[in-house]
């Protein structure tokens, strides 16, 4: 089992209010994730529920008892650091029993010289170099086991860090950024071994990162925070189709999202230059933001009442796409848009051209950054 | 390389080596004259070694050592008579005893202190920053008086604890680990904490093998200061020789009826003073090697 339950937490530095009554709800075996811009509190939060910070108000239940007096070890948690945080002067076999000793050991064992005469000490030696074992030819760190810390690549450091994390066998996963010192594609590399190590885990992991992209990959729900506040808990594919506020669309999906000035008529019908949306919002005689994603967004020939023209500022080539970032002619806004290679590599900078949205997918924001439904009238 | 660059590195080289010279010249003294005659002492002449001759030692004979006994070569006089005068094993052993409990008890209490200040949020934690910090600035003569008065009281003068007891807490040691503590990064005491440490585990498991080149670093302070120093132990060591520290033994040679006896008292010196640069060399060996925190980042 391994459910983590967050009940009104706040959290207060001084008179800097860093976490606002947050509800969270993390189910057994589940991938969350925890993803907002630097400051948000994500970390913080984390570290609520790794006990390493007492929250000000509100509880953490672990598998439906109150820890909230409970000391960060006997938590039964493990958390992976950014840094990886090894211990520099022990080896990685050491670094990895570190763990199993001040959990298996008692007091006595672990003295030095005297701690070996225990007659239970060798029993419990013998099941903790099982699970070191185990642990790192699953991880496939076996021929590290000897060497130190400093002696390892950015991506072998990250395996121990996980597998110091795993000879445990903790209720639940707690990651602070993990991925974030590693280069580009490590980090790719990694996401897909973290995906698959919490396949064959089945644990519950809490994982903080401020790359949406890791958030969207990896996550059975991901939880947006900005400012303190918890904006959207859902299936990453529900956050990106369907985001309730206009700060999670801005901060899900690269590149960012594409927002326009507009407008709803007495009848509510929504336009925006000189599109109409053809739609209805709920909200009538007002200006909305309109939000409409780079992939819906498609450059033409045509020229009609369903497009707008402008000028590419700048062609950014990606191989598989190419976005353009498009100075709108009336200079109210510059966009971007994505292009296939095939249809649009005659496109240069400079150029001027109209641009056509894939019709259903824009999404309204109102004045307050709320989402705003269409009526289907 | 080009011929200038020879100059320019040339140049420092000199400098450098003025400057070794003029450092080690004593060094040199002290060791040529634990070796000479005393005759080739007060002549200066001999070189490094003098000429070594066989030769009775009057001042030696005048103690009441047989002539026989007393016919040697300078160096073997110079040694052996140091060593027959002052019980210097004693001292020598006096002087690690000494050194090495004040050492342990600082690092005992400056660790965790250090700890609290750089790593832990308490209230009142700056203010016993800087009441540590203004500590650093009382001159150690200056509380002599009243030490030595509080230690007379409590009936201590004359003993091992008086040479001890005033240096067990070092302002110094609690500042330099404290600064060096800060350096470590808190991920490291957090991974500690998930792991199952207690606080003063972190300390000596954590925090002490991270800190080994800013603990030798404080240990060579510590060690030298204490080793050398001659105006503590003087003041509360007032009879008994049993406890005299190696600077306290060399003064036994000095002045007196059979005064400006240079060879052996320079051989004393020599043997009180060999055993910190050995340890000084074996120390910076560590010191280059020091465990560094690249395991971290």
């Amino acid at each position: 089992m391994g459910t983590i339950s967050l009940k009104n937490i706040s959290k207060s530095f001084g008179s800097t209010q860093v976490l606002n009554n947050l509800n969270v709800d993390i189910n057994d075996g589940e991938f969350l994730t925890l993803v907002g811009p630097s400051g948000c509190g994500k970390s913080t939060l984390l570290r609520i529920i790794a006990g390493l910070e007492q929250q000000t108000s509100g509880d953490v239940l672990i598998d439906n008892k109150n820890v909230n007096r409970v000391r960060a070890s006997e938590r039964d948690l493990a958390m992976v650091f950014q840094s990886y945080a090894l211990y520099p002067h022990l080896t990685v076999r050491r670094n990895l029993e570190t763990p199993l000793r001040l959990r298996d050991y008692n007091a006595f064992e672990r003295l030095p010289l005297i701690g070996n005469f225990s007659p239970s000490k060798k029993e419990k030696t013998e099941s903790i170099n099982q699970l070191v074992n185990k642990t790192s030819e699953t991880l496939k760190i076996s021929e590290l086991l000897d060497r130190k810390p400093g002696q390892l690549s950015g991506g072998q450091r990250q395996r121990v860090a996980l597998g110091r994390a795993m000879v445990r066998e903790p209720v639940a996963f707690l990651m602070d950024e993990p991925l974030s010192n590693l280069d580009a594609a490590l980090r790719v590399h990694m996401r897909s071994e973290l995906s698959e190590l919490h396949n064959s885990l089945k644990t519950t992991f809490v994982y903080v990162t401020h790359d949406q992209a890791e958030a969207l990959t990896m996550s059975s729900r991901m939880a947006v925070m900005i400012d303190g506040n918890l904006l959207q808990l859902d299936t990453p594919q529900e956050v990106y189709d369907n985001p309730s506020s206009l700060s999670v669309a801005q901060f899900v999906g690269s590149p960012k999202i594409n927002i326009f000035k507009g407008t709803s008529d007495s009848s509510g019908t929504v336009s925006f230059l000189n599109v109409n949306l053809k739609r209805k919002s709920s909200e009538s005689n007002t200006d909305l933001h309109i939000g409409i994603r780079p992939e819906h967004l498609e450059i033409t020939n045509e020229s009609n009442e369903n497009t707008f023209s402008g000028t590419v500022a700048y062609r950014e080539n990606l191989g598989s796409d190419i976005f353009f970032h498009v100075n709108i002619e009336d200079g109210s806004n510059k966009i971007i848009v994505r292009g296939l290679p095939q249809l649009t590599h005659q496109i240069s900078n400079g150029s001027s051209v109209n641009i056509k949205r894939v019709s259903d997918k824009a999404l309204l924001f109102n004045q307050a950054g709320m989402r705003v439904q269409f009526t289907n009238a | 390389m080009e011929a200038k660059q020879y100059i320019g590195e040339g140049w420092k080289h000199a400098i450098l080596i003025i400057g070794a010279i003029v450092v080690m010249l004593p060094f040199y003294m002290m060791v040529s004259m634990s070796l000479k005659s005393q005759q080739e002492i007060q002549s200066i002449s001999g070189g490094l070694i003098g000429a070594q001759e066989t030769q009775t030692f009057p001042v030696c004979v005048k103690t009441g050592y047989s002539e026989e006994t007393c016919t040697m070569k300078p160096y073997q006089y110079n040694y052996w008579f140091a060593f027959e005068k002052a019980p210097i094993p004693r001292y020598l052993m006096n002087g690690v005893i000494v050194t090495l409990s004040i050492f342990i008890i600082q690092v005992l209490v400056a660790l965790p202190c250090a700890y609290a200040l750089a790593k832990l949020r308490f209230y009142g934690r700056e203010f016993v920053f800087s009441m540590v910090l203004f500590c650093l600035l009382i001159p150690v003569h200056g509380i002599a008086l009243p030490l030595y008065v509080m230690l007379a009281q409590a009936g201590l003068v004359d003993t091992y604890s008086a040479l001890i007891l005033p240096w067990t807490i070092s302002v110094f040691g609690i500042f330099l680990m404290r600064q060096f503590f800060m350096t470590v990064p808190d991920e490291l005491i957090d991974a500690a904490r998930m792991d199952g440490m207690g606080e003063y585990a972190i300390v000596w498991k954590v925090m002490l093998p991270t800190a080994i080149p800013a603990l030798l670093a404080f240990a060579i302070f510590s060690v030298v200061a204490h080793w050398n120093d001659y105006f503590w132990p003087r003041m509360v060591i007032t009879g008994n020789r049993d406890l005299f520290t190696p600077p306290l033994g060399i003064r036994e040679f000095r002045g007196g009826i059979d005064s400006d006896e240079f060879g052996p008292m320079m051989a004393s010196i020599v043997t009180v003073t060999v055993p910190l640069i050995v340890a000084f060399i074996i120390a910076q060996k560590r010191f280059i090697e020091g465990i560094t925190l690249t395991g971290m980042k």
